[in-house]
């Protein structure tokens, strides 16, 4: 039998997710809609007695104090009533539906077990006038994506429950051997494989020595394992660089692996004792203190956002998790920093391109998926950022970072011969076909058919589940490695863990959402949730006993062997049997050019202006700089109780924090600092300065809160274009030059990174690449969280600081930006000065000589100094002629507004001045005015007159309502 | 003497097991982290414990409504013990998560045949929101002795609108004094969002059975042990304890006391 019920809010109960809807609807432009209705739908299939399906209703399905229930039997379609619309949005086929686990639960505890399977869907009543174009506007646009859902009238229950075939094993050959060229790059491209042909051409020639064709397993393993998101070829292969006009030049050369020539570079220049282990594991890892250490990493996840804003993001988060989870023997993510880029959310719909969800849309989607996973693996969202370009319409950035802290004792693994192959967590199904080769090509409008299997949605508290018991199987040394199923699913994790020894796996043994996968899913699916441990046999009852005991899924699926081979059976069949050393290092160097040619832009014609009241306010009111607490606010930043910088701070606590400072053990004083530098505009005049600032940026972040330089670690995380088209590469090579010469003089060391690359989209072969963006999060650990600083003015009548030389650098900043022009000066790093700066700032704030300090960032200083007056509450009177100024123009907009590096504005008590001046002694600052009762805030120009006069009130209201939501 | 033994019971989805645990350590007492499966199977039993806390965190994914199932759990496999439990004068606290737990499963406001008739529901805002609330305590509670007029605590969840069944289940609320926080503003005043972050019905934060030991509530004291986790810290350094201690001292004295 099958039953369908319907719960829904008793009247008079304020239905919030119908409002929400409802204010959706107006946003697309259409105002008939007066009220919708939400109803939640339950679809269960199971023979029940009489009762029972009464008794689930009202002891689990509904809360009877605020709902109420119908019970539906078959699918009964009811005709609405005029004017009313009904849209039920129910899962795909095959798609995960979180729900049903803990349903499935909740029914076996009220003692029933004769339901076979549970699915959800969501049923929307809208009443008012609606055309039907318009109301599939309303559905496509809001209620469904059709990668995942589907709209059930249009299909009957049957079949949104119905079994998938089973599968019976028939060894598929891949006809390799005997193939031309032609025929080589037909079977990469049909096959999803994303090789070249001289990648094919080494597969083939491997297998005519071994005189047989390989089979489709073995081809796709060898495609993950060489794929760009897996191998990353571009940053290890080499490449021909040329330039012109570029200014440092780098001349042109031959680079062997940009990777070592830069960024590993650093590190290995610097080595730094602290720095525990670096680009080794899935996460790198520096000292905590005497007996912890912590771990840093940031993905991405692009591609599966820009189809399914929820479902990637989801996923994104659920993966980073898994990095530190897989760091070491396993160390507990204890914060987690999020940076999206999007197009402006008020973008035409026109101009979105074909193919391309609205960016809003995106936005709305990504947040709740970062909401959603974080907040239920209880690990606080303490930092990030959101910018936006309209060449992210078709291709959003969704970085996503995870810290983790374990024991010193457990920060290395080995896996040894004979360990058994474990794979604990969710079972696995047939989403997530392809994830690592498809991120590996660019996207185009066709991406949401061909590649739809590669978009999953994630089930935090299956995560949740496998982290506390890995925790505990950890602490109990009952294995001997561990890493995480990501990309390329057990493909890559087995290929990784077995590499030096070989592994054999029984693919029939791995645990099945549903029956039908065939051995080749089974191996490269990337279903969420997944870890795959090493365990010494001795341990193996215990180990499946500390999962099972909390009902976590460990199966022994396997062993690692000497032989060096990898050997894959099903139900006795040899599927696969790869030489290790071919798979890991058969690919054939990469040799790409790179060109880069200096670009110029239009100086924008800005005449000298009195007052600059209104662009104050204009900036203010920039979406990148704009006030993100609407994104903020939904995540949860005080979970495991170790905030103490958080996200917004202030006498409302709703100022713009610049680091995050967290403090992750109860009987320490020791914190961790996060920050974060990204600023992909100045990248379009030069992406070396960009690396530089992006930098700067994040160091002075660190600064800003009260940390040092002392032990700052760096992460680099490169979004770029196609690196096969040369001008893209160029632009890349030049940002890992910059990160280089950046990080060396600052002595920064980088502990790990990643690029997502192909970062394009492409509407009938026209392609639009993002603008390069390169985030560089920055971890540091600080002696004492009770000397850390916030960013907010504290008391009127203290003394404002303007610290670090402005110039005019206005090049891609956001005041050049209001004038639609990028310019051609951007903000360069004087490093020594820097140094300088930074080293005394720290000081002063561990001498408890700052009350408030801000990073001059986005919008300059005049920006900055708003956000600190504001956020306190108060009111300020600042004078321009005593601001460090290093120009030629003399001009008030441009001393306000420019971006310049390595500056600060520093709150300092009045008996303190002296102290505070004299940390400074030598290094270019001005006492630029004084906190105010009030809000009056004024700005008097370089000559003596106001050129900024506002209540600092209306500053922030302007700050505030662009995403107040 | 010995300590005051503290079951902090989890299920899959808590995650504020830890930092209760944390404050009922610093506030004297011995927490045990329990999974809820050790009670059920009779690995543990909640006979050892003076204390049962229920922590914040989204057990079973908050599916079908936040803390159904976990609460569902405790009505059809525990309702013994824990009905041996209460009558035996021992304490109780359910926050955020807990709370919902604690009034799904009926043992909020108080029934002895475990029937829901209040409730906590999406918020208002139709969003998950944190932010911090100032709270004014009120009622008859042995949680909540000696806290200050007004404290401050952070929320952080998505379901915390708090609705009784009727005019009469609210009322013999107040007449009993089982309301025991309210959302305020600073200066104490009952006020509208985003002081009351979620529309609760009279501002509701929190509530007690009868006897005023058994306590639920959304905001979480938990996170505010110390005054470094205050968000306007930069004055305070030089007090240490946070609003939120003083209650889990009061867990720890009442039993240290009566028990």
């Amino acid at each position: 039998m099958r039953y369908k019920i319907e719960v829904v809010d008793k009247p008079g109960i304020f239905d919030a997710v119908g409002q929400g809807v409802r204010k959706d609807i107006c946003d697309l432009g259409i105002s008939s809609v007066k009220e919708v209705k939400f109803i939640q739908v339950y679809l269960l299939a199971g023979n029940l007695a009489e009762g029972q399906v009464e008794s689930i209703c009202e002891e689990l399905l509904t809360d009877n104090v605020a709902q109420d229930y119908k019970i539906l039997s078959g699918n009964p379609q009811t005709s609405p009533k005029s004017n009313q619309h009904v849209v039920e949005v129910a899962y795909n086929p095959g798609v995960m539906d979180p729900v049903e686990e803990s349903v499935l639960k909740g029914i076996r505890d009220l003692g029933i077990s004769d339901v076979e399977s549970v699915k959800t869907a969501k049923k929307y009543i809208l009443h008012g006038k609606l055309s039907s174009a318009q109301l599939k506007t309303i559905s496509e646009k809001l209620l469904y994506n059709k990668l995942i859902q589907h709209v059930s009238s249009s299909r009957s229950p049957e079949e949104d429950t119905k079994h998938q075939p089973g599968y019976s094993f028939n060894l598929v050959m891949v006809d390799l051997l005997s193939a031309s060229d032609k025929k080589l790059l037909e079977i990469s491209k049909k096959g999803q494989l994303f090789l070249n042909l001289n990648e094919m051409r080494r597969i083939r020639d491997h297998f005519r020595k071994l005189k047989r064709d390989p089979t489709d397993c073995e081809l796709e393993t060898v495609a993950q394992t060489w794929s760009e998101h897996c191998y990353h070829k571009t940053f290890r292969g080499n490449i021909a660089y040329k330039e012109s006009g570029a200014c440092p030049s780098l001349g042109n050369k031959s680079i062997k692996s940009l990777l070592k020539s830069t960024i590993m570079k650093v590190t290995n220049e610097l080595n730094k004792p602290w720095c525990v282990s670096v680009f080794k594991d899935n996460a790198g890892v520096i000292k905590f203190d005497e007996q912890n250490n912590i771990c840093f990493k940031v993905e991405t996840h692009n591609h599966p956002s820009a189809l399914e804003p929820f479902g990637g993001a989801n996923t994104g988060i659920g993966g980073v998790i898994r990095d530190p989870m897989g760091t070491g023997l396993g160390a507990k993510p204890i914060l987690n920093s999020d940076v999206f880029c999007f197009a402006p959310p008020d973008m035409a719909f026109n101009k979105v391109p074909t193919g391309s969800l609205h960016p809003k849309r995106v936005m709305k989607g990504v947040v709740s998926g970062v909401r959603d996973y974080g907040n239920k693996m209880g690990i606080p969202t303490v930092n990030g950022a959101i910018l936006f370009h309209e060449h992210f319409a078709g291709n959003p950035l969704v970085y996503c970072g995870t810290v983790g802290i374990m024991p010193k004792d457990k920060s290395f693994k080995k896996t040894n011969t004979g360990d058994l192959v474990v794979v604990v967590g969710g079972a696995t199904g047939r989403d997530g076909i392809h994830g690592a080769t498809f991120s590996s090509g660019e996207l185009t409008h066709e991406s949401e058919t061909v590649s739809s299997g590669a978009v999953q949605i994630g089930n935090p508290i299956q995560e949740k589940k496998m982290l506390d018991t890995i925790l505990q199987a950890r602490d109990a040394n009952l294995y001997s490695a561990i890493t995480d199923c990501g990309a390329g699913g057990l493909s890559s994790a087995v290929g990784e863990m077995g590499a030096e020894l070989g592994a054999k796996v029984y693919l029939d043994k791995v645990p099945l959402k549903y029956s039908g996968l065939s051995y080749m899913e089974i191996w490269i699916s990337e279903s969420q949730e997944r870890m795959v441990l090493s365990v010494p046999p001795k341990n193996i009852d215990k180990l499946i006993k500390v999962f099972s005991d909390e009902n976590v899924q460990a199966t022994v699926i396997g062993e690692f062997t000497d032989t060096k081979r990898l050997e894959l059976f099903y139900n006795d069949n040899l599927v696969c049997d790869l030489d290790m050393r071919f798979l890991h290092e058969g690919i054939p160097q990469i040799a790409k050019k790179a060109l880069y040619i200096q670009a110029k832009h239009r100086e924008p014609n800005i005449p000298a202006k009195k007052n600059l009241t209104a662009d104050l306010l204009k900036l203010l009111a920039h979406y990148d700089i704009c006030s993100k607490e609407w994104v903020i606010r939904q995540y949860d930043h005080e979970v495991q109780a170790g905030s103490v910088i958080k996200p917004l701070a202030g006498l409302q606590n709703d100022g713009p924090s610049d680091a995050s400072v967290t403090r992750p053990l109860f009987d320490s004083q020791k914190g961790i600092i996060i920050s974060n530098g990204i600023n992909f505009r100045f990248g379009f005049i030069d992406p070396y300065w960009m690396a530089a600032s992006c930098i700067d940026e994040a160091l002075r972040q660190v600064v800003s809160v009260g940390g040092s330089l002392k032990e700052v670690a760096i992460l680099d995380n490169f979004c770029w274009g196609n690196p096969d088209k040369p001008d893209r590469l160029g632009g890349l090579v030049r940002a890992a030059y910059g990160c280089y010469d950046t990080a060396k003089a600052f002595g920064v060391p980088f502990i790990s990174g990643k690029d997502s690359l192909y970062n394009e989209f492409s509407v009938h072969g026209k392609s639009t690449a993002i603008p390069g963006t390169l985030l560089i999060s920055a971890i540091s650990v600080m002696e004492d969280v009770n000397k850390s600083v916030s960013m907010y003015a504290k008391q009127a009548g203290d003394l404002i600081y303007v610290v670090g030389n402005t110039r005019d650098e206005l090049g891609g900043s956001h005041y050049y930006d209001l004038y639609a022009a990028v310019g051609n000066q951007a903000p360069k790093v004087y490093h020594q000065e820097a140094k300088k700066i930074f080293s005394a700032l720290s000081k002063a704030a561990n001498k408890g000589l700052v009350k408030a300090m801000h990073d001059c960032s986005d919008g300059g200083l005049g920006v900055a100094l708003a956000e600190m007056v504001f956020s306190g509450g108060l009111g300020a009177d600042i004078f321009l002629g005593q601001v460090p100024y290093k120009s030629a123009s003399s001009r008030n907009d441009f001393l306000l507004f420019s971006e310049s590096n390595s500056r600060f504005v520093v709150e300092v008590e009045k008996k303190k001045q002296k102290e505070f001046e004299k940390t400074l002694k030598g290094l270019p600052f001005g006492l630029a005015g004084c906190l105010s009762s009030g809000n009056d805030f004024k700005i008097y120009g370089l000559d003596g007159e106001p050129c900024v006069n506002a209540d600092s009130r209306k500053l922030k209201d302007a700050w505030r309502e662009p995403l107040k939501w | 003497m010995q300590k005051p033994k503290v079951c902090v019971l989890r299920s899959a989805g808590t995650n504020c097991d830890k930092e209760t645990a944390a404050a009922f350590k610093l506030a004297g007492g011995e927490p045990e982290l329990a999974h809820i499966n050790s009670l059920v199977s009779g690995a543990k039993s909640l006979n050892d414990f003076q204390i049962l806390a229920l922590p914040g965190g989204f057990s079973y994914g908050d599916d079908v409504a936040s803390g159904k199932i976990f609460a569902n759990e405790l009505r059809f496999k525990l309702a013994d013990s824990l009905r041996e439990f209460i009558r035996a004068g021992k304490l109780i606290i359910g926050i955020c998560n807990g709370f919902q737990i604690l009034v799904k499963s009926g043992l909020l406001p108080g029934s002895t045949e475990l029937k829901q008739n209040t409730s906590l529901i999406i918020n208002d805002s139709g969003k998950f929101e944190d932010r911090w609330v100032y709270l004014k305590p009120g009622g008859r509670c042995v949680w909540t002795k000696g806290l200050k007029n007004i404290i401050y605590l952070p929320v952080a969840h998505g379901e915390g609108k708090f609705l009784a069944q009727d005019k009469n289940v609210l009322k013999s609320l107040k007449d009993n004094g089982q309301v025991v926080f309210r959302y305020c503003d600073s200066s104490g005043k009952l006020s509208g969002y985003p002081d009351n972050p979620n529309g609760s019905i009279e501002n509701i934060a929190g509530i007690c059975d009868k006897t005023g030991r058994i306590l639920g509530l959304m905001p979480h004291p938990e996170r505010h042990l110390f005054s470094m986790q205050h968000p306007r810290n930069w004055n305070l350094k030089s007090k240490k304890e946070g609003d939120g201690l003083q209650i889990f001292k009061n867990g720890v004295k009442y039993v240290r006391d009566n028990l």
